[in-house]
Protein backbone atom coordinates (compact mmCIF):
# COMPACT_ATOMS: atom_id res chain seq x y z
CA UNK A 1 0.00 0.00 0.00
CA UNK A 2 1.07 3.60 -0.75
CA UNK A 3 1.29 6.09 1.35
CA UNK A 4 2.98 9.73 1.81
CA UNK A 5 5.06 9.79 5.76
CA UNK A 6 6.40 13.21 6.00
CA UNK A 7 5.16 14.34 2.13
CA UNK A 8 7.44 11.24 0.74
CA UNK A 9 6.16 8.45 -0.76
CA UNK A 10 6.14 4.94 1.36
CA UNK A 11 5.27 1.48 0.78
CA UNK A 12 3.59 -0.51 3.09
CA UNK A 13 2.36 -3.80 3.89
CA UNK A 14 0.85 -3.58 7.34
CA UNK A 15 -2.57 -1.01 7.43
CA UNK A 16 -1.72 -0.36 11.86
CA UNK A 17 -0.80 2.79 12.51
CA UNK A 18 1.32 1.86 15.11
CA UNK A 19 3.44 -0.96 12.86
CA UNK A 20 3.52 1.83 10.14
CA UNK A 21 5.41 3.98 12.96
CA UNK A 22 7.78 1.79 13.89
CA UNK A 23 8.29 0.66 10.26
CA UNK A 24 9.56 4.33 10.07
CA UNK A 25 11.59 4.40 12.67
CA UNK A 26 9.77 7.66 14.83
CA UNK A 27 11.77 8.59 17.74
CA UNK A 28 9.87 9.71 20.77
CA UNK A 29 8.72 12.51 21.64
CA UNK A 30 6.55 12.53 18.72
CA UNK A 31 2.74 13.36 17.55
CA UNK A 32 0.94 12.05 14.61
CA UNK A 33 -1.96 13.19 12.28
CA UNK A 34 -3.29 11.77 9.14
CA UNK A 35 -5.17 13.84 6.67
CA UNK A 36 -4.47 16.17 8.44
CA UNK A 37 -6.30 15.39 11.84
CA UNK A 38 -4.94 14.29 15.16
CA UNK A 39 -4.36 10.92 16.18
CA UNK A 40 -3.98 10.62 19.72
CA UNK A 41 -1.00 7.93 21.22
CA UNK A 42 -4.16 5.86 22.79
CA UNK A 43 -5.47 5.35 19.30
CA UNK A 44 -2.26 4.37 17.38
CA UNK A 45 -3.29 0.60 18.43
CA UNK A 46 -6.98 0.60 16.95
CA UNK A 47 -6.34 3.10 13.70
CA UNK A 48 -5.93 1.69 10.51
CA UNK A 49 -4.09 3.50 7.78
CA UNK A 50 -5.72 4.01 3.99
CA UNK A 51 -3.98 3.83 0.76
CA UNK A 52 -2.64 7.46 -0.25
CA UNK A 53 -3.29 8.55 3.14
CA UNK A 54 -0.89 11.37 4.39
CA UNK A 55 0.25 10.41 7.59
CA UNK A 56 2.65 13.32 9.75
CA UNK A 57 4.84 12.31 12.17
CA UNK A 58 6.15 15.38 13.97
CA UNK A 59 8.96 16.20 16.99
CA UNK A 60 10.04 19.34 18.76
CA UNK A 61 11.75 22.12 17.22
CA UNK A 62 12.37 25.73 17.97
CA UNK A 63 10.33 28.33 17.38
CA UNK A 64 9.28 32.10 18.13
CA UNK B 1 -4.09 42.78 37.34
CA UNK B 2 -1.96 45.42 35.92
CA UNK B 3 -0.65 46.91 39.22
CA UNK B 4 0.44 43.53 40.16
CA UNK B 5 4.31 42.72 40.68
CA UNK B 6 3.97 39.62 39.02
CA UNK B 7 3.24 38.63 35.54
CA UNK B 8 -0.11 36.13 35.49
CA UNK B 9 -0.99 34.12 32.77
CA UNK B 10 -4.18 32.16 32.99
CA UNK B 11 -4.02 32.14 36.82
CA UNK B 12 -0.02 31.17 36.51
CA UNK B 13 2.22 33.98 38.15
CA UNK B 14 5.76 34.89 36.57
CA UNK B 15 8.51 37.41 38.09
CA UNK B 16 10.38 37.77 34.24
CA UNK B 17 8.11 39.83 32.13
CA UNK B 18 9.89 38.61 29.05
CA UNK B 19 8.74 35.69 26.76
CA UNK B 20 11.25 34.13 24.43
CA UNK B 21 11.94 32.30 21.73
CA UNK B 22 14.32 29.41 21.03
CA UNK B 23 14.96 29.88 16.98
CA UNK B 24 17.71 31.67 15.24
CA UNK B 25 20.26 31.35 17.52
CA UNK B 26 23.73 30.60 15.75
CA UNK B 27 23.81 27.27 18.48
CA UNK B 28 22.13 25.29 20.60
CA UNK B 29 24.84 27.13 23.40
CA UNK B 30 24.62 30.10 22.74
CA UNK B 31 20.61 29.94 22.73
CA UNK B 32 20.49 27.94 25.75
CA UNK B 33 23.27 30.87 27.50
CA UNK B 34 21.00 33.62 25.80
CA UNK B 35 17.71 32.21 27.87
CA UNK B 36 19.12 32.00 31.00
CA UNK B 37 20.56 35.46 30.68
CA UNK B 38 17.10 36.60 29.61
CA UNK B 39 15.86 35.71 32.75
CA UNK B 40 12.66 34.68 30.98
CA UNK B 41 10.95 32.06 32.40
CA UNK B 42 8.62 31.03 29.09
CA UNK B 43 9.49 29.71 26.09
CA UNK B 44 8.06 29.39 22.94
CA UNK B 45 8.95 26.08 20.64
CA UNK B 46 6.95 24.53 17.81
CA UNK B 47 6.21 20.87 16.15
CA UNK B 48 7.61 19.83 12.65
CA UNK B 49 8.14 16.91 10.42
CA UNK B 50 10.51 14.25 12.27
CA UNK B 51 13.53 13.10 10.25
CA UNK B 52 14.50 10.06 12.00
CA UNK B 53 18.21 10.27 10.32
CA UNK B 54 18.79 13.18 12.58
CA UNK B 55 17.84 11.69 15.77
CA UNK B 56 14.22 13.39 15.49
CA UNK B 57 15.55 16.68 16.80
CA UNK B 58 16.53 14.97 20.38
CA UNK B 59 19.36 17.03 20.87
CA UNK B 60 17.69 20.49 20.96
CA UNK B 61 14.72 19.10 22.66
CA UNK B 62 16.82 17.51 25.65
CA UNK B 63 18.72 21.02 25.68
CA UNK B 64 15.63 23.01 25.72
CA UNK B 65 14.06 20.39 28.81
CA UNK B 66 17.22 20.64 30.97
CA UNK B 67 16.90 24.50 31.23
CA UNK B 68 13.40 23.41 32.91
CA UNK B 69 11.20 26.47 31.88
CA UNK B 70 7.56 26.69 31.11
CA UNK B 71 7.07 26.01 27.21
CA UNK B 72 4.55 27.63 24.98
CA UNK B 73 3.93 25.52 21.69
CA UNK B 74 3.39 28.08 18.60
CA UNK B 75 1.11 27.10 15.53
CA UNK B 76 3.51 29.40 13.86
CA UNK B 77 2.85 28.73 9.65
CA UNK B 78 -0.34 27.37 10.09
CA UNK B 79 -2.61 29.12 7.66
CA UNK B 80 -6.38 27.43 8.26
CA UNK B 81 -8.30 26.55 11.10
CA UNK B 82 -8.00 23.24 10.61
CA UNK B 83 -3.93 23.45 10.50
CA UNK B 84 -4.34 25.02 13.67
CA UNK B 85 -7.26 23.22 16.04
CA UNK B 86 -4.77 19.86 14.60
CA UNK B 87 -1.24 21.15 15.65
CA UNK B 88 -2.49 22.73 18.67
CA UNK B 89 -3.67 19.20 19.78
CA UNK B 90 -0.61 17.58 18.81
CA UNK B 91 1.35 19.79 20.85
CA UNK B 92 -0.73 19.46 23.83
CA UNK B 93 -0.09 15.66 23.87
CA UNK B 94 3.52 16.37 22.97
CA UNK B 95 4.68 18.83 25.19
CA UNK B 96 1.72 18.19 27.75
CA UNK B 97 0.63 21.47 28.20
CA UNK B 98 -2.80 23.22 26.79
CA UNK B 99 -1.19 26.39 26.87
CA UNK B 100 -1.04 27.68 22.89
CA UNK B 101 0.46 30.33 21.16
CA UNK B 102 -2.39 30.36 18.62
CA UNK B 103 -0.92 31.76 15.25
CA UNK B 104 -3.25 31.56 12.11
CA UNK B 105 -1.38 33.65 9.10
CA UNK B 106 -3.53 35.58 7.03
CA UNK B 107 -1.02 36.83 4.77
CA UNK B 108 2.74 35.65 3.80
CA UNK B 109 3.54 38.78 2.91
CA UNK B 110 4.13 40.20 6.38
CA UNK B 111 2.59 37.12 8.22
CA UNK B 112 -0.43 38.98 9.39
CA UNK B 113 -2.73 37.07 11.59
CA UNK B 114 -5.83 36.31 9.93
CA UNK B 115 -8.76 38.72 11.81
CA UNK B 116 -11.46 36.90 10.91
CA UNK B 117 -10.75 33.31 11.12
CA UNK B 118 -8.62 33.67 14.54
CA UNK B 119 -11.26 34.45 17.10
CA UNK B 120 -13.17 31.84 15.33
CA UNK B 121 -10.46 29.60 16.31
CA UNK B 122 -9.60 30.99 19.73
CA UNK B 123 -12.95 29.88 20.68
CA UNK B 124 -12.62 26.10 19.25
CA UNK B 125 -9.73 26.19 21.04
CA UNK B 126 -10.57 27.20 24.23
CA UNK B 127 -13.69 24.79 24.07
CA UNK B 128 -11.61 22.11 23.92
CA UNK B 129 -9.62 23.32 26.87
CA UNK B 130 -6.80 25.09 25.49
CA UNK B 131 -5.35 28.15 27.67
CA UNK B 132 -5.12 30.60 24.57
CA UNK B 133 -2.80 33.18 23.34
CA UNK B 134 -3.82 34.62 20.71
CA UNK B 135 -1.23 36.70 18.33
CA UNK B 136 -2.71 39.22 16.79
CA UNK B 137 -2.96 42.70 14.67
CA UNK B 138 -2.72 46.11 16.96
CA UNK B 139 -7.11 46.17 16.27
CA UNK B 140 -9.04 47.08 19.16
CA UNK B 141 -12.29 45.34 18.02
CA UNK B 142 -10.47 42.30 17.43
CA UNK B 143 -8.71 42.07 20.81
CA UNK B 144 -12.27 43.11 22.38
CA UNK B 145 -13.68 39.88 20.63
CA UNK B 146 -10.89 37.55 21.60
CA UNK B 147 -11.46 38.78 25.34
CA UNK B 148 -15.17 38.06 25.03
CA UNK B 149 -14.73 34.93 24.00
CA UNK B 150 -12.46 33.86 27.06
CA UNK B 151 -8.85 34.82 25.85
CA UNK B 152 -7.19 36.17 29.46
CA UNK B 153 -4.11 36.73 27.19
CA UNK B 154 -3.73 38.85 24.21
CA UNK B 155 -0.58 39.29 22.39
CA UNK B 156 -0.78 42.05 19.69
CA UNK B 157 1.88 42.81 17.17
CA UNK B 158 4.49 45.45 17.73
CA UNK B 159 5.43 45.27 14.10
CA UNK B 160 5.56 42.65 11.63
CA UNK B 161 7.42 39.69 12.40
CA UNK B 162 11.16 39.81 11.71
CA UNK B 163 11.23 43.14 11.19
CA UNK B 164 12.64 44.82 14.51
CA UNK B 165 10.78 48.16 13.83
CA UNK B 166 9.77 48.46 17.19
CA UNK B 167 5.42 49.59 18.18
CA UNK B 168 4.42 50.39 14.30
CA UNK B 169 1.46 51.99 15.96
CA UNK B 170 1.45 53.00 19.94
CA UNK B 171 -1.65 54.63 19.67
CA UNK B 172 -3.74 51.43 18.66
CA UNK B 173 -1.57 49.74 21.62
CA UNK B 174 -2.42 52.50 23.98
CA UNK B 175 -6.06 52.24 22.87
CA UNK B 176 -6.23 48.14 23.26
CA UNK B 177 -5.10 48.43 26.84
CA UNK B 178 -6.98 51.23 27.70
CA UNK B 179 -10.29 49.10 26.28
CA UNK B 180 -9.07 46.05 28.53
CA UNK B 181 -7.57 46.76 31.54
CA UNK B 182 -8.06 43.50 32.83
CA UNK B 183 -6.81 41.27 30.04
CA UNK B 184 -3.35 40.20 30.38
CA UNK B 185 -1.37 42.24 27.28
CA UNK B 186 1.79 40.64 25.32
CA UNK B 187 3.42 42.57 22.74
CA UNK B 188 4.63 39.63 20.50
CA UNK B 189 6.62 40.86 17.12
CA UNK B 190 8.36 43.37 15.84
CA UNK B 191 10.54 44.59 18.75
CA UNK B 192 14.36 44.88 17.63
CA UNK B 193 15.50 47.02 20.44
CA UNK B 194 15.60 47.30 24.54
CA UNK B 195 14.19 50.43 23.81
CA UNK B 196 11.20 49.60 21.74
CA UNK B 197 10.93 47.26 24.87
CA UNK B 198 11.17 49.77 27.20
CA UNK B 199 7.94 51.52 24.80
CA UNK B 200 5.98 48.89 25.45
CA UNK B 201 6.12 48.64 28.98
CA UNK B 202 5.45 52.09 29.53
CA UNK B 203 2.20 52.09 27.51
CA UNK B 204 0.83 49.84 30.47
CA UNK B 205 1.70 46.41 28.28
CA UNK B 206 2.11 43.21 31.03
CA UNK B 207 4.95 41.60 28.72
CA UNK B 208 6.70 40.89 26.06
CA UNK B 209 7.38 38.00 23.77
CA UNK B 210 10.42 38.28 21.05
CA UNK B 211 13.05 36.28 19.27
CA UNK B 212 14.56 37.96 16.65
CA UNK B 213 15.87 40.77 18.16
CA UNK B 214 17.90 38.66 20.88
CA UNK B 215 18.90 35.23 18.42
CA UNK B 216 19.72 37.60 15.79
CA UNK B 217 21.75 39.99 17.86
CA UNK B 218 25.86 40.49 16.98
CA UNK B 219 25.79 38.98 20.37
CA UNK B 220 22.86 37.38 22.01
CA UNK B 221 23.66 36.55 25.05
CA UNK B 222 24.44 40.28 26.05
CA UNK B 223 21.56 41.36 24.20
CA UNK B 224 19.44 38.98 26.38
CA UNK B 225 21.06 40.79 29.53
CA UNK B 226 19.88 44.29 27.55
CA UNK B 227 16.02 43.22 27.32
CA UNK B 228 16.00 41.56 30.49
CA UNK B 229 17.07 45.24 32.07
CA UNK B 230 14.52 46.97 29.57
CA UNK B 231 12.03 45.28 30.72
CA UNK B 232 12.50 45.84 34.89
CA UNK B 233 13.21 49.52 33.56
CA UNK B 234 10.06 49.89 31.64
CA UNK B 235 7.38 47.96 33.94
CA UNK B 236 9.14 50.16 37.12
CA UNK B 237 8.75 53.52 34.81
CA UNK B 238 4.93 52.81 33.82
CA UNK B 239 4.36 51.94 37.74
CA UNK B 240 5.80 55.06 38.99
CA UNK B 241 3.53 56.86 36.41
CA UNK B 242 4.95 59.62 34.19
CA UNK B 243 4.95 63.42 34.97
CA UNK B 244 2.83 65.30 33.25
CA UNK B 245 3.65 66.29 29.63
CA UNK B 246 3.56 70.39 29.34
CA UNK B 247 3.37 71.82 25.51
CA UNK B 248 5.83 74.46 26.65
CA UNK B 249 8.95 74.58 28.59
CA UNK B 250 8.73 74.86 32.69
CA UNK B 251 11.87 76.22 34.11
CA UNK B 252 13.00 73.45 37.01
CA UNK B 253 15.33 76.05 38.89
CA UNK B 254 13.59 78.67 40.94
CA UNK B 255 12.74 81.86 39.15
CA UNK B 256 12.84 83.91 42.61
CA UNK B 257 15.60 85.44 43.92
CA UNK B 258 17.44 85.68 40.89
CA UNK B 259 20.03 87.91 40.89
CA UNK B 260 20.72 90.25 38.05
CA UNK B 261 16.91 91.30 37.43
CA UNK B 262 15.70 94.27 38.22
CA UNK B 263 12.29 95.77 37.79
CA UNK B 264 12.20 98.75 35.91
Amino acid sequence: MRIMINNIEHLVDNSELVEIIKQYGAKAPFAVAINGEFVAKSNYATTQVQPDDLVDIVSPIFGG
Amino acid sequence: MKNSNKLIIYGQEFSSRLLIGSALYPSLDVMKAAIVKSESEIVTVSLRRQNPENNGGNIFWQELQSLGLTLLPNTAGCHSMKEVVNLAKMSRELFQTDWIKLELIGDEYNLQPDPMNLVAAADILLKDGFKVLPYCTDDLVICRRLADCGCEVIMPWGSPIGTGQGLANPQALSAIRHRLPDTTLIIDAGLGLPSHAVHAFELGYDAILLNSAIAQATDPITMASAFSYACKAGRAGYLAGRMPERQVAQPSTPIMGMPFWHQD
